[in-house]
């Protein structure tokens, strides 16, 4: 049959948009993102272990850059998304398993991906900072 | 279903992409190395914030801590080229693009992971 020129509404595909965002979607894309970032934040580790190896001044400049706001800020972010992207990938080997699949159990280890994941940021930044006599 | 596959396709359960489960487990088995290896790295980075160059060297050099750190890099590494590999092939899909990503991938992890593994190795045979 020929179109009669007008377009007629279609059903279409849902996608993202049209959901409400439920916390194992959102822990969901979490994980993704935060694997890509620290994918990015390796260059970290690099920069610190090159500054190591290339002797005192070196460690020194990489230490200050560090020690700034700025670069304590996005060390304290790194600690997170690292936290957060390993408790996501505990989630996911308990998952392998093939438990922890009910709704219930589904929302429960999400939750406690994104609550654990700060709290240990938290812990850790706190144990760390105690250790440097800064607290 | 019918089976149009032959009996060797069947026995080496290998499906269309030639590769069977080989990026699964391999991304899982980085993780589990990850988690234990990253556990001690955090431990070891912890320790030595903020401590001065002569105890960050003489504590890097230490095989009990190289060792663990050179693993971790070559955990750490592939997990991560696994991990982007999936991003590509979801969100790349012409097909020039895709082979450019993969290929830069593999360039990257290969170069960030010996850049690393070198300096570990700098510092345990004296830098």
């Amino acid at each position: 049959m020929a179109e009669t020129g007008e377009s007629t509404a279609r059903p279409i595909s849902p996608h993202l948009s049209v959901y409400r965002p439920l916390i194992n979607m959102v822990m969901s894309i979490l994980h993704r993102l935060t694997g890509a970032a620290l994918y990015v934040g390796t260059l970290l580790l690099a920069a610190w272990l090159i500054a190591a190896a290339s002797g005192e001044a070196q460690f020194a400049r990489i230490n200050g850059v560090f020690a700034h706001p700025l670069g304590k800020l996005v060390l304290f972010g790194y600690t997170w998304v690292l936290l957060h992207h390993m408790l996501g990938g505990v989630r996911h080997l308990v998952w392998d398993t093939g438990r922890g699949f009910s709704i219930a159990q589904v929302n429960a280890l999400s939750w406690l991906t994104i609550i654990g994941s700060v709290l240990l940021t938290l812990a850790l930044w706190m144990v760390g900072l105690t250790l440097r006599g800064a607290l | 279903m019918v089976g149009y596959r032959t009996p060797l396709a069947r026995v080496r359960g290998l499906g269309s992409a030639k590769s069977g489960t080989d990026h699964f487990w391999k991304q899982r088995l980085t993780a589990v190395a990850n988690l234990i290896l990253i556990s001690f790295a955090i431990y070891l980075v912890v320790r030595l914030a903020g401590a001065d160059y002569p105890i960050v060297k003489k504590t890097l050099a230490r095989p009990q801590n190289a060792i663990p750190l050179l693993l971790l890099i070559l955990s750490g590494v592939i997990h991560m080229r696994l991990g982007m590999q999936n991003i590509i092939e979801d969100y790349v899909h012409a097909e020039g693009y895709k082979v450019a990503a993969l290929l830069l991938n593999s360039f990257f992890t290969a170069l960030v992971g010996l850049v690393c593994a070198y300096a570990v190795l700098k510092l345990s045979f004296g830098a």
